[in-house]
C-alpha cells in the first residue's frame, strides 16, 4: 500500500455534492495528475463533514486545514500553492478556524468543540467507499467480538444496559426491543433498518448511509446474531440516490470480504443484507406501513398490537430500528455499556444527531451530547441567528412534534424534556426560527405537509387534518374568528385520540404546541386580524407616512392594482380594498414614506 | 474473504498506517520542509519524497511530513525543521536526499539531532571562514 504524504478529503455529502462538490473532487484529480503530484497525493471522497452551510467542504491533511465554500476556480490553487509549496491558502479557510494567524485544528473549530460524535465518528474521516478504511477505525470489529466471546444474551444485556434509546423519534429502549425480537417464538426472523427518513429538514439518516454505511451493516448483523435472524432489509427511500448508492457499494464489499454472508469470520453465524427502496411516502417511516411496503403492498398502517417483534415482516418477528440507532451499537460494544450509559443524561443516554437547519449561521449536521441545552446549540454550534435578529423558537420533531420558546432555551435537550415541553425528539430536525417567523404560519406549514402526505386509510386522519388546515388558512388570511380557534384545539384532540397510527396522532401536535406558546400570535390574527411576525402576506397593510409624503404620486403612477389615489403636493393614500400587497410603491417611493405594517 | 479476527486485525493494522496521519497532528514528531520558490528551487521537493519515502520504509509511526513556506533563510535552502513534543526544534539546512538518510536514522529513529547538518553549525562555519 503506498505511503502518501498529503491526503485531500473532498466531501461527498449530499449537500456539498449539490455545491458541485462532484466536479471539485475531479478537478482536484485532473490538477494533481497535471502537476506530477499522483504519487504523493491522495484525493479521498467522504461523507459529510457536517458544517453544510459552509460547502463545498476540503479538508488536506496532514495540516488538517479546513477550506470551506470552495469552487472549481479554487482548486488550481490550493494545489499549486498548498500541495505544491506548502503555502496554506488563507483566503479559503473556514473563517473560524483561524486565530491570530495560527490555524486552529478541526476539533477546536466552535462548532465542532461542544459535538460529540459517536453515530457520525466516521462521517467525513474515511472513505465510505473503501471498507478497509472503515476496518482501520475498527470497523467490524464489533462484529468480531460478539461472534467469538459473547452469547446473543449477552449482546442484548450490554444494548440494555448501554441505556441506548431509539434514535427514530419515540425513544423505545432498544435492548428491550431486541430482546422481545429474541423471545418471540419462530425459526425465521428478520432486521431492518427503518432509513425513510421523511420529516422536512431532517437529513440525519441519509448522512450517516452516505458518509459511513457499514456502521449499519455491521449493526445490523450484530443484531441478527442477537435475536438469531439470517436476513436484513434495509428500507431507504429512492429520493436518497447517493446513500443507495454508497449502500450498495457496501454491502458488496462486505460480501467479498465474507462479512456478510455465510460462516462469517469463520463461524458458523450466516446473516445477509438487502435494500428495499421505498418512493419516498411520509408514511412508510411508520413502522407498520414501512414493513407493508417491504412485503410489496402498498404502504399503509395497521394497528398495533401485535408489535413488528412478535408478528413484523411476513407475519414473523421483525426487529426494526432506525439508521441512527444501528449507528451506535459498533461503538456500544467496543467501548462498553458503562462507557455509553455514562454519556447523556439520566434516562437518555448518549447523543443525538441533529440536522440543524433555518435562521441559524451553521445550518449543518450535528451531533451533540444528552442534555445539551437548545442555547448551547443555537448559539455555540449554530453560530447564532443571521443578519441580528432575535432567536424566537426551535421546532423538533418534525411534522409530529412542536416549538421550544426563547424563554424555555436552557432546557437540556432529551427525549423527556421533549416531551415535556409538549414537543419530542423525534428523528432529529431542528429547525431555528427568527422573529420574522410567524408561528402560525409554521403550522400550517407542517399541516399542509400532513394533509399531502396522510395515506388516507383512517378519516381522522385524511379528514381531520384537512379540516385543521382548513382553518389554520382562514385564520392567516385574516377571516378567522375566536370560535375558530377553539374548534382548532378541539379537533386537534380529537384526531390525536382517535387516529390509527403515530403519524396521525402526532399530526396536530404543531397547532397544539405553537398555541401553547404562542397563542398571543394566533389572538392577533383573529382579533386583531395583524400578523405580529409581519409574515401572514394577507394581514399586511402597506401605508404610507403622511409626514414623510411628498405628495409626488410616482406611487399611484406604479401601483399595478390602482390603489393609490391623492392629488398631487398632498399625502397620497392607499385604499386597502384594493391593494394587492405587491410592495412597488415601496421600492419606487423616493422619500421613503411607504411602508410594510403588520 | 475474511475467515478469522486475526485476518481482520491485519487488514485493520494496515489500513491504519495509511490513515495514520489523518489524525490532527500536534503529537509527534513533524517534520517541516520549507517549500516556497525559494526552496523548491534549491531542490526541496526531493528532500521531503525522501523524507517520505524513509519514513514509510522504517514503519516510523508518529512522524508527519508537512511543508511550510518560505522560512526567510533563502541562502540556506533547503531547509527542514524538525519538532519534537517538549524538545526545542531543531533546524537543518542545505539539504540533500542523501542527508535526509542520516537525520532519519539518527534523528528520529535514535533521537541524536545531526548537528553538523543543523543551521548552527553552518553559521559558525561561514564566522570562521
Amino acid at each position: 500500500m503506498p505511503l502518501y504524504r498529503s491526503h485531500v478529503l473532498v466531501c461527498g455529502g449530499t449537500g456539498c455534492t449539490s455545491g458541485g462538490s462532484d466536479r471539485i473532487y475531479d478537478a482536484f484529480l485532473k490538477e494533481i495528475e497535471a502537476q506530477n503530484l499522483k504519487d504523493e497525493v491522495q484525493v479521498i471522497r467522504t461523507g459529510c463533514f457536517g458544517l453544510c452551510a459552509e460547502g463545498p467542504i476540503v479538508i488536506v491533511y496532514p495540516e488538517g486545514a479546513f477550506y470551506s465554500k470552495v469552487a472549481d476556480s479554487d482548486v488550481k490553487e490550493i494545489v499549486e500553492e498548498h500541495l505544491l509549496k506548502g503555502r496554506i491558502v488563507k483566503r479559503l479557510l473556514y473563517k473560524e478556524s483561524i486565530e491570530e494567524g495560527q490555524i486552529k485544528s478541526l476539533n477546536e473549530v466552535k462548532f465542532y468543540k461542544k459535538q460529540m460524535r459517536i453515530a457520525l465518528r466516521n462521517c467525513g474521516v474515511i472513505n465510505p467507499e473503501n471498507i478497509e478504511e472503515y476496518i482501520a477505525y475498527d470497523g467490524y470489529k464489533a462484529l468480531a467480538k460478539v461472534l467469538t466471546e459473547m452469547t446473543p444474551e449477552q449482546v442484548i444485556d450490554w444494548v440494555k444496559r448501554s441505556g441506548l434509546r431509539g434514535r427514530g423519534g419515540g425513544g423505545f429502549p432498544t435492548g428491550l426491543k431486541w430482546e422481545f425480537a429474541a423471545k418471540a417464538p419462530g425459526d425465521v426472523k428478520y432486521v431492518v433498518c427503518n432509513a425513510d427518513e421523511g420529516d422536512p429538514g431532517a437529513y440525519m439518516d441519509r448522512s450517516i448511509l452516505e458518509g459511513d454505511p457499514h456502521s449499519v451493516i455491521e449493526a445490523m448483523a450484530i443484531a441478527g446474531y442477537a435475536i438469531g435472524s439470517k436476513q436484513g432489509y434495509v428500507y431507504v427511500r429512492a429520493e436518497y440516490p447517493l446513500a443507495v448508492k454508497r449502500l450498495e457499494v457496501a454491502i458488496e464489499q462486505a460480501r467479498q470480504y465474507g462479512l456478510l454472508g455465510k460462516n462469517i469470520l469463520g463461524t458458523n453465524f450466516e446473516f445477509d443484507i438487502e435494500i428495499r427502496l421505498g418512493a419516498g411516502a411520509f408514511v412508510c417511516g411508520e413502522e407498520t406501513a414501512l414493513m407493508t411496503s417491504i412485503e410489496g403492498h402498498r404502504g399503509e398502517p395497521r394497528p398495533r398490537p401485535p408489535f413488528p417483534a412478535v408478528k413484523g415482516l411476513w407475519g414473523k418477528p421483525t426487529l426494526l430500528n432506525n439508521v441512527e440507532t444501528y449507528a451506535n451499537i459498533p461503538v456500544i460494544i467496543l467501548k462498553g455499556p458503562e462507557w455509553f450509559a455514562s454519556i447523556g443524561t439520566e434516562k437518555s443516554k448518549g447523543t443525538k444527531v441533529f440536522a440543524l437547519v433555518g435562521k441559524v449561521n451553521n445550518t449543518g449536521l450535528i451531533e451533540v451530547p444528552m442534555g445539551t441545552t437548545v442555547r448551547e446549540i443555537v448559539e455555540d454550534i449554530g453560530g447564532g441567528i443571521p443578519g441580528g435578529k432575535k432567536f424566537k423558537a426551535v421546532q423538533t420533531g418534525g411534522p409530529s412534534g412542536g416549538c421550544i420558546p426563547a424563554s424555555l432555551m436552557d432546557t437540556p435537550i432529551d427525549f423527556d424534556s421533549l416531551t415535556a415541553l409538549g414537543t419530542m425528539m423525534g428523528s432529529g430536525g431542528m429547525i431555528v426560527m427568527d422573529e420574522d417567523t410567524c408561528m402560525v404560519d409554521i403550522a400550517k406549514f407542517f399541516l399542509e405537509f400532513t394533509v399531502d402526505e396522510s395515506c388516507g386509510k383512517c378519516p381522522p386522519c385524511r379528514i381531520g387534518t384537512r379540516r385543521m388546515l382548513e382553518i389554520l388558512q382562514k385564520i392567516t388570511s385574516g377571516n378567522g374568528t375566536e370560535e375558530d380557534l377553539e374548534k382548532l384545539e378541539e379537533l386537534a384532540y380529537s384526531i390525536k385520540d382517535s387516529a390509527l397510527c403515530g403519524l396521525g396522532q402526532t399530526a396536530p401536535n404543531p397547532v397544539l404546541s405553537t398555541l401553547r406558546y404562542f397563542r398571543d400570535e394566533y389572538e392577533a390574527h383573529v382579533k386583531e386580524k395583524r400578523c405580529p411576525a409581519g409574515a401572514c402576506k394577507a394581514l399586511l397593510r402597506i401605508v404610507i407616512d403622511k409626514e414623510l409624503c411628498k405628495g409626488c404620486g410616482i406611487c399611484a403612477k406604479n401601483c399595478p392594482a390602482n390603489a393609490i389615489t391623492g392629488q398631487i403636493k398632498k399625502p397620497f393614500e392607499i385604499d386597502q380594498s384594493k391593494c394587492i400587497k405587491c410592495g412597488v410603491c415601496i421600492e419606487k417611493c423616493p422619500f421613503k414614506a411607504i411602508s410594510k405594517k403588520a | 474473504m475474511i475467515k478469522s479476527i486475526q485476518e481482520l486485525e491485519e487488514i485493520r493494522k494496515k489500513a491504519l498506517e495509511e490513515l495514520e496521519f489523518r489524525k490532527q497532528h500536534g503529537e509527534g514528531i513533524r517534520i517541516v520542509v520549507g517549500m516556497a520558490t525559494c526552496g523548491i528551487a534549491a531542490g526541496a521537493r526531493p528532500v521531503m519524497l525522501k523524507f517520505v519515502e524513509e519514513i514509510q520504509k522504517r514503519n516510523l509511526k508518529n512522524v508527519t511530513v508537512v511543508q511550510t513556506g518560505c522560512i526567510g533563510l533563502c541562502k540556506y535552502e533547503p531547509i527542514v525543521e524538525v519538532y519534537e513534543p517538549n524538545k526545542e526544534k531543531v533546524t537543518y539546512v542545505k539539504m540533500t536526499p542523501e542527508k535526509v538518510l542520516k537525520v532519519v536514522a539518527e534523528h528520529l529513529v535514535n533521537g541524536k539531532p545531526v548537528y553538523e547538518y543543523t543551521i548552527g553549525y553552518e553559521e559558525n562555519k561561514e564566522a570562521n571562514n
